[in-house]
């Protein structure tokens, strides 16, 4: 009976923050409800006893997406006519697909096997050799080591497919639009004084992954969020992509991985196996380089590819 | 125990290219263009490699990662579909790398540099995703190669850095993220059903219950949106044809197939005694993607928007080999998968050398209409010899590759019985001769008086040649050589 009540206003209102974002009629309103629902599936996930998940749900689906979306919002929002609404017929036929959907889904889902199968306990039972106290970042860093490898060579292609569509004027210049410098403007003020709190926590975010939900992902988003805070603010000028030091930011967490799974050739088992003994310190190595690239890289996909209008 | 001989090979496929796009990406400048290059001709040397030890062992070569097998961890697998389409996906990349050298000579970060520095970054960058679509066998791991491949081939089209791009380019990311998002319910449904997502443990192993049917639609339903089979091909033509040459090539010829795998991939090891109604379905659907493609492209007015719609029909002859591969009858079935398995290679050699070509004549003579192409076979000789190479590959005129694929899904559908798709393929194939002759036509008119054809670079014109000779060659392989195609070919129950 507890567990509905705790359940039951969370599955509403996941609804309602859902609907609310399809029916908004303004741009801002929109947004409103899609960081909304961002918040209420943290809890969801919260509820479900998936902390890792709701601790990413948070960082990236509520707050990076959200800042990327708002910050794109807000320079389209006052000369966006809205689109003409597609014709009735189209309307109801994408509504009675989805509708379709979503019983067969929940259909299907009734009919999976119960209890459900499951690695979690060949996961457990693999997690000694890597020395981690977090079953998440073993299977991240060590059972399934070449997605997140992937993953996260995934976030450099992203850098460079942004980049590469800046206007051929300002190739080679820092990311995004100038922005104004505004000293005491309330952004100003919280590009001051947030900073020095969001990096401690970014960085203990990632640093606790290792044993407890957490990791470098939500830590690096964290860190990317307090690095363009100054950015946006105009109180630091973003460095330019021909700096080579901030290419090698970004690519350097891929590359370390890379290069400790090939040793593992030479030293250990094979690729992306680690030598007995060295697995927590190589895959903590690993886990410092991918945090620096994932808050450089995402620091440059909310600016942008480098352009030369200023901020609206 | 890491897997069978020969796997470690497997791991450099994907690690080679990767490796090096990060390194080009930070260095910049010549260096990445150097590094690209060089990275591209070891990985064709690495997938000959590759070929020639699946030929040689006559079954398919695994790598376990990490020494964790699975369910647990993920394994890497070649089989021939995956040597084949590596070795095609090599071929085409080396050449367009080499076409690249002069319209990308200059990556730098002054001004006019851009287009340069993001080209030789995308060349390893697909080489990488390529190699991970065709070599994994798990699930999740094909889906992030799917992500990989989208944001390479949406930088790609966007080379040109023209705004009106753009617009296309979202059309494409809309199609592909929607894709992605029905494959990605799937696996999460199949993980629930049965708790792994290894393609080797899933084979055999599957149930006819609702949520593995509902997963295998799902995930059809969206690699076919990333393959713009017809109702769903609207956003290929403007995506493809406003490409770049050299991005339209590796959009039409390689990106596509890397989803036609994965589809390959679920249908035959994955889902539990494919439904034949589906394939029905598929066929179907492949057989008006030909019929309206070709029709389409017959009325197009600018070469390349014409060369994109002869993509749309093209791939419709992949979906083709579906019914008849579950007809049981296993003579049929064998020459069915050979015919797709070689309709896939030799469409992405033809069309790559077609796009590449075409851009080679618009640069020389400044024209992209059909109709204004006259002097085009005395501007630019070789790149016009290319299309209509390429083109009678595409027609299935022998000794092509295009003719022995077509050939072979013709007497698989005659010898099962289900003769209509031979009309399919027939009507087809004489639709291409429509659309080609218009195209080499036009080409050897003669050239009006006051026509000043540019020069076109040599090295650029024997890369598109060489691409188009190499689609023609491969229907004068010998048997023995397509045996490859049916190394790890799958058993499929009628």
């Amino acid at each position: 009976m507890t567990a509905l009540l705790l359940d039951l206003p969370l599955a509403l209102g996941l609804f309602g923050a859902g609907a609310a974002t399809l029916l908004a009629r303004s741009l801002f309103g929109a947004v409103l409800g899609f960081i909304s629902t961002g918040l209420i599936a943290t809890l969801v996930w919260v509820r479900l006893e998936a902390p890792d998940v709701a601790l990413t749900e948070a960082v990236i689906g509520a707050a990076a997406t959200s800042v990327i979306i708002l910050y794109v919002a807000s320079r389209i929002g006052n000369r966006a006519t809205p689109p003409a609404p597609p014709p009735i017929a189209q309307r109801v036929l994408a509504g009675i697909l989805s509708a379709l959907l979503a019983v067969l889904l929940a259909h299907a889902l009734f009919s999976l096997p119960e209890p459900a199968p499951s690695l979690a306990a060949p996961v457990l039972d693999n997690i000694a050799p890597t020395g981690l106290g977090n079953p998440v970042t073993a299977v991240l860093m060590a059972h399934r080591a070449i997605d997140t490898l992937l993953e996260s060579a995934v976030l450099v292609f992203a850098v460079f497919a942004i980049w590469s569509m800046a206007p051929e004027r300002r190739w080679g210049r820092a990311p995004g639009p100038a922005f104004m410098a505004e000293a005491h403007g309330p952004l100003a003020f919280l590009a001051k004084v947030l900073p020095p709190i969001g990096i401690v926590i970014g960085v203990y975010i990632a640093w606790v992954g290792a044993d407890a939900p957490g990791g470098k992902f939500q830590g690096g988003a964290v860190l990317a969020a307090m690095w363009v805070l100054p950015w946006i603010a105009g109180l630091v000028a973003p460095p330019s992509i021909s700096d080579m030091r901030l290419r090698l930011a970004i690519a350097a967490g891929p590359l370390v991985f890379l290069m400790v799974g090939l040793m593992g050739f030479a030293v250990a088992e094979g690729f992306l196996a680690y030598p007995p003994g060295y697995a927590k310190t190589l895959i903590l190595l690993i886990e410092t380089a991918m945090t620096l690239s994932v808050a450089a890289a995402m620091a440059c996909m909310i600016a942008g590819p480098p352009e030369r209008r200023a901020r609206p | 125990m890491t897997g069978t001989p020969g796997g470690s090979l497997l791991v450099l496929a994907i690690a080679l290219p990767l490796g090096a796009t990060l390194i080009a990406f930070v260095l910049g400048g010549q260096a990445a263009a150097r590094l690209a290059r060089a990275s591209l001709w070891l990985w064709l040397a690495l997938t000959v490699a590759i070929t020639a030890m699946v030929i040689r062992q006559g079954e398919p070569i695994i790598y376990v990662l990490g020494g964790f097998a699975p369910p647990l961890g993920i394994a890497l697998s070649a089989d021939g579909l995956a040597a084949a389409m590596l070795l095609a996906g090599a071929i085409v990349l080396v050449a367009t790398a080499q076409f690249g050298r002069v319209a990308y000579a200059a990556p730098s970060w002054e001004m006019g540099g851009r287009a340069a520095f993001a080209y030789w970054c995308l060349l390893p960058a697909l080489a990488a995703s390529l190699a991970v679509a065709f070599l994994a066998r798990d699930l999740f791991s094909l889906f992030v190669a799917l992500e990989m491949l989208t944001f390479t081939a949406l930088a790609l089209a966007c080379l040109d850095g023209r705004p009106s791009q753009f617009k296309a380019e979202l059309r494409y990311l809309l199609f592909a993220l929607l894709g992605s998002v029905l494959y990605l319910l799937g696996c999460a449904l199949i993980y629930g059903a049965y708790g792994t997502l290894d393609i080797g443990l899933l084979t055999g192993n599957t149930r006819a219950d609702a949520p593995t049917r509902l997963a295998g639609a799902l995930m059809t339903a969206g690699l076919l949106a990333k393959m713009a089979v017809f109702p769903l091909h609207l956003w290929l033509p403007p995506a493809h044809a406003g490409a770049p040459p050299a991005g339209s090539a590796l959009l039409s010829g390689l990106v596509v197939k890397g989803a036609f795998v994965l589809l390959v991939r679920l249908w035959f090891w994955v889902l539990p005694g494919p439904p034949v109604a589906g394939a029905e379905l598929l066929a179907t659907l492949g057989a008006a993607a030909i019929l309206v493609g070709s029709v389409v492209a017959l009325r197009q007015e600018k070469l390349k928007a014409l060369i994109a719609y002869s993509t749309v029909a093209q791939i419709g002859y992949l979906f083709l080999m579906f019914p008849l591969l579950m007809a049981g009858d296993p003579d049929a079935a064998t020459r069915a998968w050979m015919g797709g398995m070689l309709q896939a290679v030799s469409h992405a050699l033809a069309k790559a050398a077609m796009f590449l070509a075409a851009g080679l004549i618009v640069q020389s003579i400044g024209e992209d209409r059909v109709a204004g192409l006259c002097g085009a076979a005395r501007a630019a000789p070789l790149a016009v010899l290319a299309i209509a190479i390429g083109g009678l590959s595409l027609m299935g005129v022998p000794p092509s590759g295009g003719f022995t694929a077509k050939w072979m899904l013709l007497r698989a559908s005659v010898d099962t019985g289900q003769w209509w798709w031979s009309l399919v393929i027939l009507a087809g194939g004489l639709l291409t001769g429509g659309y080609v002759y218009r195209l080499v036509a036009a080409a050897l008119a003669p050239a009006p008086p006051d026509a000043t054809p540019r020069p076109v670079p040599r090295l650029q014109e024997v890369s598109v040649l060489v691409l188009a000779l190499l689609s023609m060659a491969l229907g004068l392989l010998p048997l023995s050589m397509l045996g490859l195609a049916q190394i790890g070919q799958p058993v499929i129950a009628p």
